[in-house]
C-alpha cells in the first residue's frame, strides 16, 4: 500500500481525466442541474457519497462473486443492479435516520442511477491498471472513487457558477439556454486541457 | 398518428439527442470519427429495438411499481449481447467505444422510450418509435462526428479529402478531437437548430 499511489489518482480522477470535462461522463446532470448554485452543490455532495459507495460495493461484488464463478461477463448487469439498490437503500436509510440530510440531498438520489458517471466509474475501477499490470485494490477503489465524485462536483459548481452570471448576460436569442451551456463547458474544458501535460498514469 | 409519422418524428422533429436532448454522455464521447458514431448509433439502436420490444410484449405482466428496476435488467441484458457480439466480430470497434458500451444501460434515451412508450403502447407501435429513435439517435452521432472528424482531421469516414483533392500539408485542429471540441460542436448544432426554430415561428407571425 503505497501513499504516493493515492495522490497520483486524486490528482488524476480530479484534474487530468475529470470525469465530466475530459471522459465524458454524468454530462446529462452537468447540464440540467447547473442552473442553481446550491442545488449544484447539493448533487456534487449525493455524487460523491454514491460513487464512494458504489466503488467500495462493486469491488466486492467483482472479486468475491464475480471473479470466483467466473462470471465477468454479467458485470454490466450486476453492476447497474447493485447500484440501483444501493441508492435506493441509502435514500431509505437517510430518511429514516438523518433527516436533514435526506432533505438536503434527497431530491437528487433518484437522479443518481441513470447518471452513467456511477457505473462509469465502478467499470473504470476494474478496467484500470498500473503500469505494473495490477488492478487498483479496494482501499485505491474507494479513493478512485470518492476523488472522481470531487472532480464531478468541481466541475459542476464552476459550470452553475457561470450560468448564474449568463442568465443576466445579454446573448444572442439562438444562444440561450442549452447552446450556451455547452459552449461554455468547450472553455471550461479547453481550461482544463492544460492539465493533460502532466500526465501521471 | 399513423405509422410513418410515428417512424420519422424521431429523425428531426423529435431527434433525442438534438431536440429533448437525451443520451448526451455517447453523444460527445465517441463522436471523435464517423466509424465511431455510426458504431455507437447502431449498437444503440439494437439494443433500443431489443429492448423496447420485449418490454411492450410483456409490459402486462410488469409489476408498476417495480417498473423501473425491470426495464434496467432488461436493457442491461441486451447490452451484454451487443457487448460481446460486438467483442466478438468487430473487435476494433469495440475497443474504440471502449467504456461507452456498458454505458448504453444508463443511456436515458432507452429508459426514456421504455418508460414513456414501449409500456404504453403495442408491440408493433413500438418496434416502429424504438426505429426510428433510433435512427434520429446515428444521424445526431453522424452530424456531430461528421463536424469532428472533418475539423479535427480534415477526413470523412476515413477518406482523406484534403489530399484525394490534390491539397497537401493540411493539418488539422486536434482541439476539435479533443474534449472541447465534442462540447463547442454540440453548442453550434444546438444554436443552429434554435435558430431555425424561431426562424420558423418569426414566418408564421407574419402570415
Amino acid at each position: 500500500m503505497d501513499f504516493s499511489n493515492l495522490v497520483i489518482i486524486a490528482i488524476s480522477s480530479i484534474f487530468i481525466n475529470n470525469f465530466v470535462l475530459a471522459r465524458f461522463l454524468g454530462i446529462c446532470p452537468f447540464i440540467g442541474v447547473s442552473k442553481k448554485l446550491d442545488s449544484a452543490v447539493g448533487m456534487g455532495m449525493a455524487v460523491i457519497f454514491v460513487m464512494t459507495m458504489a466503488s467500495m460495493v462493486t469491488y466486492f461484488i467483482q472479486y468475491y462473486v464475480l471473479v470466483p464463478n467466473d462470471l465477468q461477463y454479467l458485470r454490466t448487469i450486476a453492476f447497474i443492479l447493485v447500484i440501483a439498490s444501493l441508492v435506493q437503500f441509502i435514500e431509505m436509510f437517510m430518511k429514516k435516520n438523518m433527516p436533514p440530510l435526506y432533505s438536503a440531498l434527497g431530491i437528487f438520489l433518484p437522479l443518481i442511477t441513470t447518471n452513467c458517471a456511477v457505473l462509469g466509474v465502478a467499470i473504470l475501477n476494474i478496467d484500470t491498471v498500473w503500469a505494473d499490470g495490477r488492478s487498483y485494490n479496494f482501499i485505491e477503489s474507494t479513493w478512485n472513487g470518492f476523488t472522481a465524485g470531487i472532480g464531478f462536483t468541481i466541475a459542476l459548481v464552476l459550470m452553475a457558477g457561470i450560468r448564474e452570471k449568463l442568465e443576466l448576460a445579454d446573448l444572442p436569442e439562438s444562444f440561450k439556454g442549452l447552446p450556451i451551456a455547452f459552449v461554455t463547458s468547450a472553455l471550461i474544458a479547453m481550461a482544463f486541457l492544460g492539465f493533460s501535460g502532466m500526465s501521471i498514469l | 398518428m399513423n405509422m410513418t409519422q410515428n417512424l420519422t418524428k424521431g429523425f428531426f422533429k423529435e431527434n433525442p439527442v438534438l431536440v429533448l436532448a437525451l443520451g448526451l454522455c455517447p453523444a460527445l464521447a465517441v463522436t471523435t470519427s464517423i466509424t465511431n458514431g455510426l458504431g455507437m448509433g447502431m449498437a444503440s439502436t439494437a439494443v433500443l429495438i431489443g429492448s423496447s420490444t420485449l418490454i411492450s410484449v410483456i409490459k402486462r405482466f410488469i409489476p408498476s411499481n417495480i417498473r423501473i428496476p425491470i426495464f434496467i435488467v432488461i436493457i442491461a441484458s441486451f447490452v451484454t449481447m451487443i457487448d460481446l457480439t460486438l467483442q466478438a466480430f468487430l473487435p476494433e470497434l469495440s475497443k474504440s467505444l471502449g467504456l461507452f458500451i456498458p454505458l448504453i444501460v444508463v443511456n436515458c434515451m432507452i429508459l426514456g422510450r421504455a418508460e414513456a412508450y414501449a409500456s404504453k403502447n403495442s408491440v408493433l407501435k413500438s418496434v416502429v418509435d424504438a426505429l426510428g429513435m433510433g435512427i434520429g439517435f446515428t444521424i445526431a452521432l453522424v452530424l456531430i462526428s461528421a463536424v469532428r472528424e472533418f475539423f479535427g482531421t480534415g477526413a470523412l469516414y476515413g477518406y482523406p479529402l484534403f489530399q484525394l483533392m490534390g491539397i497537401e500539408g493540411f493539418k488539422g485542429s486536434i482541439m476539435m478531437i479533443l474534449p472541447p471540441g465534442g462540447f463547442l460542436t454540440m453548442g453550434l448544432i444546438l444554436a443552429f437548430m434554435q435558430w431555425n426554430k424561431q426562424r420558423k415561428e418569426k414566418k408564421k407571425e407574419v402570415k
